[in-house]
């Protein structure tokens, strides 16, 4: 008989009996709702054991990946710690490594973690200022690659967080973060996919990731990527990008300006207009979608549209349904 | 042992093909569409693809009490006969697009259209 951790008690799980019963029948409250698999309320992590395939059934590859799985349709076969997605608080510490300026509105954040993270880039961290107050951020830098995680910062207007951080913080500084989290990222193993990367302002940061860890991981695939923003000085790590793209064929990146001043090597307009405009048929293609939630939410629905199947469709922040 | 419309149609692998067929006419439908505005796609489209499953006579614990709950704030906008039509448009669509013969999908629209009353709150 199995048995399944879950918030430092242990329970029995019957040979007939799922982890969602095992647990709600001693009282431990865990969501559901269709009890069949299909509605993802009893969606759960196992932070020890490998859930059995069939537990995650059309979970996304992300999830999957990081040992996701349905309560209601999981009969565990080997013991499993289980824990519900918001109970996973982890905190660890970082010392700042530098504050870089990426332009008038954004910084860089490096951080260095003595007890490396276990991140895959383009997922997010909660930044604390102190017990209370903390932001989430994007990571843009790569395990293995980039020694520091780094972290795009745009200022908010009385942002309590990043006014902090754009004025105060500075190297050496020790700061609180929150273990990574989010389900936007590369998942190796389709390198011939195309892929269709769409950020504006800071939501350029999980994207930079994606794109370099894609890139580093061999992906053969069309990458494309499309900033945006209303100035052609909003936007950042152009020389970066433009050089990637010359040093990789199958990589496309595309700066877009909304308003009236577009410089030359600049397209004029929206980033998800110009995206489709460049790629009508999304069918098969693989979306990344960062930046503003409102931004975020249309082009959700228009890579859809497209033809990008909703499996296929990542979008930063990432909301876990029924959580 | 006799086969069921479900095992017929396909099983759990033509409701994932079909999910994302059917909520696509969904939204590009301007006749519907105002009643998908605003909420999170994922979620949605988890529910498109239960309403299919129970559709397409897959397993499914829904009861008359849940469509009626799960649909009381859509009547509130005005959901209607109409629209309710319109969807039944758009399964038998998305089941002709993916090659399925006539009678299975004659019989997948009487199990959508005994759900209609529910739906409708009437």
């Amino acid at each position: 008989m199995a048995k399944v951790r879950f918030d430092g008690h242990t329970y029995e799980c019957g040979a007939q009996q799922s982890v969602l019963d095992a647990l709600t029948a001693h009282g431990a409250p865990i969501p559901s709702s269709c009890r069949q698999g299909v509605c993802q309320a009893c969606l759960m992590q196992a932070l020890c054991g490998q859930p059995p395939a069939q537990s995650q059934n059309n979970l996304k590859d992300t999830l999957k990946e990081q040992n996701y799985f349905l309560a209601c349709s999981c009969y565990p076969e080997s013991d499993l710690t289980v824990a519900l997605p918001d109970q996973i608080k982890a905190r660890a510490k970082a010392t700042v490594r530098g504050v870089d300026v990426l332009n008038a509105e954004i910084v860089r954040v490096r951080l260095y973690c003595p007890l490396p993270l276990d991140y895959r880039a383009g997922q997010y961290i909660n930044l604390f200022r102190d017990e209370t107050l903390m932001r989430s951020y994007s990571l843009a830098s790569v395990p293995g690659s980039d020694a520091d995680l780094h972290l795009h910062v745009r200022r908010l207007p009385q942002g309590r967080v990043s006014g902090w951080i754009h004025e105060e913080l500075r190297a050496g500084d020790e700061v609180d973060i929150s273990a990574a989290m989010g389900g936007c990222f590369y998942v190796p193993g389709n390198d011939e996919q195309g892929l269709l990367l769409i950020g504006t302002g800071s939501g350029l940061a999980p994207l930079y990731g994606i794109l370099r860890d894609a890139l580093q991981r061999g992906h053969r695939g069309p990458i494309k990527l499309y900033h945006g923003s209303r100035s052609a000085q909003e936007l950042y790590l152009v020389d970066e990008l433009r050089e990637l793209a010359a040093r990789h064929g199958n990589f496309v990146y595309t700066p877009c300006v909304s308003g009236a001043d577009v410089p030359p090597g600049f397209a004029p307009g929206r980033a998800t207009s110009v995206a489709l405009a460049g790629t009508p048929n999304l069918t098969g293609w693989r979306a990344y979608l960062c930046g503003h939630p409102d931004m975020v939410n249309a082009s959700k629905k228009q890579a859809f549209l497209a033809g990008a199947s909703m499996k296929d469709i990542y979008a930063d922040p990432f909301v876990l349904s029924g959580a | 042992m006799s086969t069921t419309l479900y095992d017929k149609i396909g099983g759990e692998a033509a409701v994932n093909a079909a999910v994302d067929i059917f909520y696509r006419k969904v939204l590009a439908d301007d006749r519907i569409n105002r009643f998908f505005e605003g909420v999170d796609m994922e979620k949605q489209a988890a529910k498109q693809k239960a309403f299919l499953t129970v559709a397409f006579g897959g397993p499914n614990k829904y009861t008359g009490e849940d469509m009626r709950r799960g649909h009381a704030h859509l009547v509130a906008k005005g959901l209607n006969d109409s629209h309710f039509d319109a969807v039944m448009e758009h399964i038998g669509a998305t089941l002709t697009e993916l090659n399925v013969p006539g009678d299975l999908i004659a019989q997948a629209a009487a199990i959508a259209e005994s759900t209609r009353n529910d739906v409708l709150g009437k």
